[in-house]
């Protein structure tokens, strides 16, 4: 599968947590192509199924990756400009000067202003502008912006996908829609490959705000095993050391009271076993990702996390290697064709000998 | 109007003393319109058109074609740029910005660290531009170096858009006025020799109006500006300094000059007579290109007159159409009824 060209239509689509409808018609339509059914759960999941050869009942593996965006909904109209506040968590500071999409009755580019240098005090240049003290302008008078913008209409950061030196390639929403690409990836690999599983590949809708498209639907699937596709802190200025995780050096496979002991050994394994590069990250809690929400469940699920190591989160200009996607795809997929029923052996907790009175 | 070529002006790379991008664009342009024309030793493109009366009346209209931006002034043993600023950049507009490095238009990231891994006291608190670096996604510093030299000048990498009666795009200032000013140039002849000029350097001192004034000394001179304009909202009411919308902004007095007050006033009765809306900016904020000009040799009767246009000096700047038009309509007639009279001296 080409993998950028994926990225680039699934970065640049919007999709604010709750309002994922276009994001999720590209998905969709892709994961079709891969997949023997898809659906859309009632919280706008979309959910893939790719049977499995093995004897029915069969065991289940649910990928998630999701397909949200952070992104800023208006509060207010404010002689011709816009009022805002966020969807998600921003660095208030990366916002004046960006451009933006305001989702109204149609779409209207628009800028978030900023008073020019010549007229502030210099008190005004050593202090952030709060989010309450900014605007958007779409160029429109009040009389013309009330015709088609509404308060709660939703507004997407626009920025150009850009492919950099070495494969790296930078752009919005790659958290987590990089992470899509990476599931795509593993169901293109897996026409190819014998896998026992089912395998229900997920696109999860309102991670930012709660991780609550993967808590319904890892309930709905009721999985043996899940893994999670997030993005990791990638190495750069201001990430500390034990942290970080280098861009172009694999998926960190992430390990702690979140992740199953026995999930991240296979994942281990099948990664030296195919020659994949990988890296280790820890986690001493529930992690933020889509992870903590299938692990806690029904009863509880095995889960598995990995990270593709990205640097500028939260930003429009959020950069990861192309190479890691494709190492991600590919580890998950030689994962899945790895399942048997002895795997469910080393999930089960070994216990001392001996019965119960 | 022909908004191809702002379109064209605003996406090319120059940030002051690095304006070769724009000076070939300008060039283009004119070279076929004009009587003469030449680069002098700043890269002032200084062009004349000669007059059809009133001989030896010299009037000189400037723009310039530099802007704002960045010079990169090392790579680091990551691959990762440091940079310093050229002309007056807030800090606060850079985070998380694209820019574009060098005449092979490298594309960079201004990166800071993740919001998660952030304290609110660090939210808090202005990041300067000497934590921030540039990310062209070189691994080592040989690598960095290959794409990317010490002194190379970086821009916002912002594409120019139509917005239906708004246009957005960078270096507004002063592309616009650069715009303007060969919009002129079409419409000239004019009665007397005119002396376009595109100038270089003015956002780090007004650096090449000074040396092409000395060198054209004309009788009175114009500066074409894409002003400051603070008209969105605010908490307080303060100062708009410009409005979009209002028309061509005249300047009677900002940080660098006094406008010569026979030239505003040729400017106010022009716009009257031809009903083109006009407004004033509002005095004391800025400087342009008239504060040397006006100053060369023994003196250049001098007035800026702009479009107004938001957020300069910032990643995207934005303008109305409507007062493009009226600033090129504006200056168009007020240069057909200048004439010597206007600003002799009287002995």
């Amino acid at each position: 599968m080409e993998l950028v060209p994926f990225l680039k239509v699934l970065s640049e689509a919007s999709g604010v947590s709750g309002y994922e409808t276009e994001v999720r018609e590209i998905v969709r339509e892709r994961f079709a192509t891969l997949a023997d059914e898809v659906c859309v759960d009632a919280l706008g999941n979309v959910i893939a199924l790719k049977r499995g050869i093995g004897p029915e009942p069969r065991r289940r593996i649910m990928l998630a990756g999701h397909m949200d965006e952070i992104g800023l909904i208006v509060t207010r109209l404010d002689k011709g400009f816009l009022r805002f506040t966020q969807v998600g968590g921003f660095d208030v500071r990366t916002l004046m000067g960006q451009q933006v999409i305001v989702h109204g009755r149609k779409a209207l580019p628009g800028i978030i202003g900023c008073r020019p240098p010549h007229v502030l005090s210099e008190a005004d240049r050593h202090k952030p502008v709060p989010m309450d003290e900014l605007f958007i302008d779409v160029g429109l008078s009040q009389q013309e912006l009330e015709q088609v913008v509404r308060v709660g209409d939703l507004i997407t950061i626009r920025h150009p996908f850009i492919e950099l030196q070495n494969e790296l390639v930078s752009g919005k929403a790659f958290d987590d829609r990089a992470a899509v690409v990476c599931i795509a990836e593993c169901l293109d690999l897996l026409q190819g490959l014998r896998h026992e599983w089912d395998v229900y590949a997920v696109a999860t809708v309102q991670e930012e705000v709660g991780l609550r498209g993967a808590i319904t639907s890892t309930y709905g699937i009721a999985p043996d095993v899940g893994i999670a596709v997030d993005v990791g802190f990638g190495k750069q200025p201001g990430v500390p050391e034990g942290i970080a995780i280098e861009l172009n050096k694999g998926p960190a496979l992430c390990m702690g009271p979140n992740i199953h002991p026995a999930v991240f050994d296979m994942l281990k394994a099948t990664a030296t076993r195919y020659e994949i590069p990988f890296q280790v990250e820890i986690s001493t809690r529930g992690t933020g990702t889509d992870a903590n929400a299938i692990q806690l469940t029904r009863e509880g699920i095995p889960t598995g996390l990995l990270s593709i190591p990205l640097r500028s989160m939260h930003t429009p200009i959020e950069t990861l290697s192309v190479k890691d996607l494709a190492r991600t795809g590919r580890l998950l997929a030689h994962f899945i064709a790895g399942l048997d029923e002895r795997f469910i052996d080393k999930l089960t907790w070994k216990m001392p000998a001996g019965e119960a009175k | 109007m022909n908004w191809n070529r702002l379109e064209a002006l605003s996406n090319a790379l120059g940030p002051s003393g690095g304006e070769d991008a724009v000076r070939q664009i300008v060039v283009e342009a004119i070279k076929e319109r004009v009587d003469e024309f030449r680069v002098d030793h700043l890269g002032n493109v200084i062009a004349m058109q000669k007059g059809t009366a009133h001989v030896g009346f010299k009037v000189m209209v400037a723009a310039h074609m530099d802007e704002v931006g960045l010079m990169i002034s090392h790579a680091d043993e990551s691959g990762l740029l440091h940079f310093d600023k050229v002309g007056g950049i807030d800090d606060r507009v850079l985070p998380a910005k694209t820019v574009r490095i060098g005449q092979n238009r490298v594309p960079g990231l201004i990166c800071i660290k993740p919001v998660h891994l952030t304290t609110p006291e660090e939210r808090g608190q202005v990041i300067s531009y000497t934590q921030m670096v540039i990310d062209i996604g070189a691994n080592s510093k040989a690598e960095a170096e290959k794409l990317v030299k010490q002194g190379d000048y970086a821009a916002f990498d912002t594409t120019f858009e139509d917005l239906g009666g708004t246009v957005k795009g960078k270096s507004f200032d002063d592309r616009a006025g650069c715009a303007v000013l060969i919009e002129l140039i079409e419409q000239g002849p004019y009665p007397f020799d005119f002396y376009p000029v595109f100038t270089t350097m003015e956002e780090v001192g007004l650096r090449g109006a000074r040396v092409a004034a000395f060198s054209v000394m004309p009788h009175a001179a114009f500066v074409l500006e894409g002003t400051i304009c603070d008209d969105g909202p605010k908490e307080r009411d303060l100062s708009p300094t410009t409005e979009v919308g209002k028309g061509p902004a005249i300047s009677v007095m900002d940080q660098s000059v006094i406008a010569d007050p026979r030239l505003v006033r040729l400017l106010i009765d022009t716009a009257e007579a031809e009903g083109i809306p006009y407004q004033f900016k509002q005095p004391g904020k800025g400087g342009t290109d008239a504060g040397a000009i006006h100053l060369a040799q023994t003196g250049v009767p001098t007035v800026p007159i702009s479009v107004p246009c938001r957020y300069i000096h910032s990643p995207v700047s934005l303008l109305s159409k409507a007062d493009f038009e009226n600033t090129v309509k504006l200056m168009a007639a007020t240069l057909r009824r200048l004439t010597p009279d206007v600003v002799a001296r009287r002995e």
